[in-house]
């Protein structure tokens, strides 16, 4: 590997770190669509030059960008997301009957294999997918048609679908997750879906063990063992060993299992991060301290990682899509804060910088590791 | 030509330095002025008025000759100083964040 390549979108742009192998000295490029909220971007595993970045704005609504030599250059690709067929309802939050409607795309997922092919998750929660490189886009309408989409509530973010993550190992399985809806998984690339929430149990929806309600915050796999999943939900870190079918909680001894993102080491399929933040209605971390806790067991037991970061009057978050590791040696991992800043540990934790320090409002972080 | 003033950021996406000029074809309209819009610049479908529904942003404002516009029908005539290109058609950003 000669180097990494770090995408970072923010509430006014998007920016692009680079740096060689050694990940000490960075540069900066960007804003790239400056101005405008960028929710996503990130890279195809198939072709790293190829990046799709989704830019939103709540005057001039949703465009994608495409590029084809690794963010120096953009163009514009489709951005005509309708749903299928007739749309119905889901429930609003105050109980009522609300139509769905498209808002935004969170989060976009190309494929393992092709460049052209891409998924889109967006608000209100549907999955769409692209074969073109991103220039139509077709809904897969049996996830948001499944029986329980209409009594599917929004989180305190919208009704969001933020979490694709695509199995390796079987071309015809995804996951998805949906705040407030949970965890869903098709084994037959989309086509069909079942709730994937067994053992989640989350206090303030009438019954605590629904199938389906939770508000799942993210879910993260290591490909080299995809049954083995990962998730921080609104409250509670959990694992499931069987692909969803169920979760046992794994929070052990975190200062707060509230948080957002959780991501997996490259190399050490046990070894998972999570960021700690307070509370729900206090989104920053516990005692002014910001902290990643690192679990080398697959939870239960984690161990603050604070060197490099600050430890005094921090109230920052990180957003569920603001966390990164990168495939060099050791591991590198990355995330960002609603502050600004974008922190890069090239040792797996160890020790932590800042790449950037004054970014707008940090709410996604991807890394390429570059041939 | 009908003239055209794009706000900061569409002309930004567009790839258009000042104004835009676009020949459209009469009775020039405000449908036709936008669907001629979009064919030459067709990263702008989407931003200004719904794909499917045609129906105009909430935050998106038509201004001309000093009047709001953006609550006339589609199909209305647009003032003839627009339709000679005497004036401008300015699409609007709507003021707005505090």
């Amino acid at each position: 590997m000669s180097g990494v390549r770090v995408l970072v979108g923010t509430r006014k742009g998007a920016f692009v770190l680079t740096s060689d192998g050694a990940r000490k000295r960075w540069d900066v490029s960007g804003p790239y669509f400056g101005g405008w909220e960028v929710y996503h971007l990130k890279g195809s595993p198939a072709d790293p030059d190829r990046l799709y970045a989704s830019q939103s704005s709540g005057w001039f609504g949703q465009v994608i960008q495409r590029s084809s030599d690794g963010g120096r250059t953009w163009e514009t690709a489709g951005n005509k997301f309708v749903y299928d067929g007739v749309p119905g309802t889901h429930l609003w939050y105050d109980g009522t009957p609300h139509p769905w409607e498209f808002a935004r795309v969170w989060h976009l997922e190309p494929s393992l294999t092709d460049p052209d092919t891409v998924y889109a998750g967006v608000e209100d929660a549907a999955l769409f997918r692209s074969t073109d490189g991103g220039q139509t886009w077709h809904e897969l309408p049996g996830m948001r048609g499944h029986e329980s989409g209409r009594y599917w509530q929004p989180g305190a973010g919208g009704m969001c679908l933020h979490t694709i993550v695509l199995d390796p190992a079987r071309p015809g399985r995804i996951f998805v997750a949906i705040s407030a809806a949970g965890v869903f998984r098709s084994d037959d690339a989309g086509t069909t879906w079942r709730p994937m929430n067994r053992g989640l149990t989350s206090e303030g929806i009438p019954d605590p063990r629904a199938e389906v309600g939770h508000c799942v915050h993210r879910i993260a796999m290591h490909r080299s063992r995809p049954d083995v999943l990962f998730m921080q939900k609104h409250w509670d870190v959990m694992r499931s060993d069987d692909a969803g079918e169920s979760w046992q909680e794994v929070s052990g001894n975190l200062p707060t299992d509230f948080g957002f993102p959780i991501d997996v080491h490259a190399h050490e399929p046990q070894t998972i991060y999570v960021v700690p933040i307070k509370s729900d209605s206090e989104h920053y971390p516990p005692d002014g301290k910001l902290r990643v806790y690192r679990s080398r067991t697959g939870g239960h037991e984690w161990e603050a990682l604070t060197r490099g970061l600050p430890q005094r009057d921090c109230y920052v978050n990180v957003l569920r899509d603001a966390m990164a590791v990168d495939a060099l040696e050791p591991c590198g991992v990355y995330f960002g804060t609603t502050g600004g800043q974008v922190y890069a540990s090239a040792d797996a934790g160890d020790r932590w910088a800042p790449i950037v320090e004054h970014l707008p409002a940090v709410v996604s972080v991807e890394v390429q590791a570059l041939p | 030509m009908i003239r055209v003033v794009l706000p900061a950021h569409l002309r930004t996406l567009a790839r258009a330095g000042g104004e835009v000029k676009l020949d459209v074809e009469e009775p020039v309209t405000q449908r036709a002025l936008l669907d001629a819009l979009e064919a030459d610049y067709p990263m702008l479908r989407g931003t200004i008025r719904d794909q499917v529904t045609h129906r105009r942003r909430p935050f998106v404002r038509f201004f001309a000759c000093e009047q709001d516009l953006s609550h006339e029908p589609p199909d209305a005539p647009l003032p003839d100083a627009v339709a000679r290109g005497a004036e401008p058609f300015l699409v609007v950003g709507a003021m707005a964040g505090g």
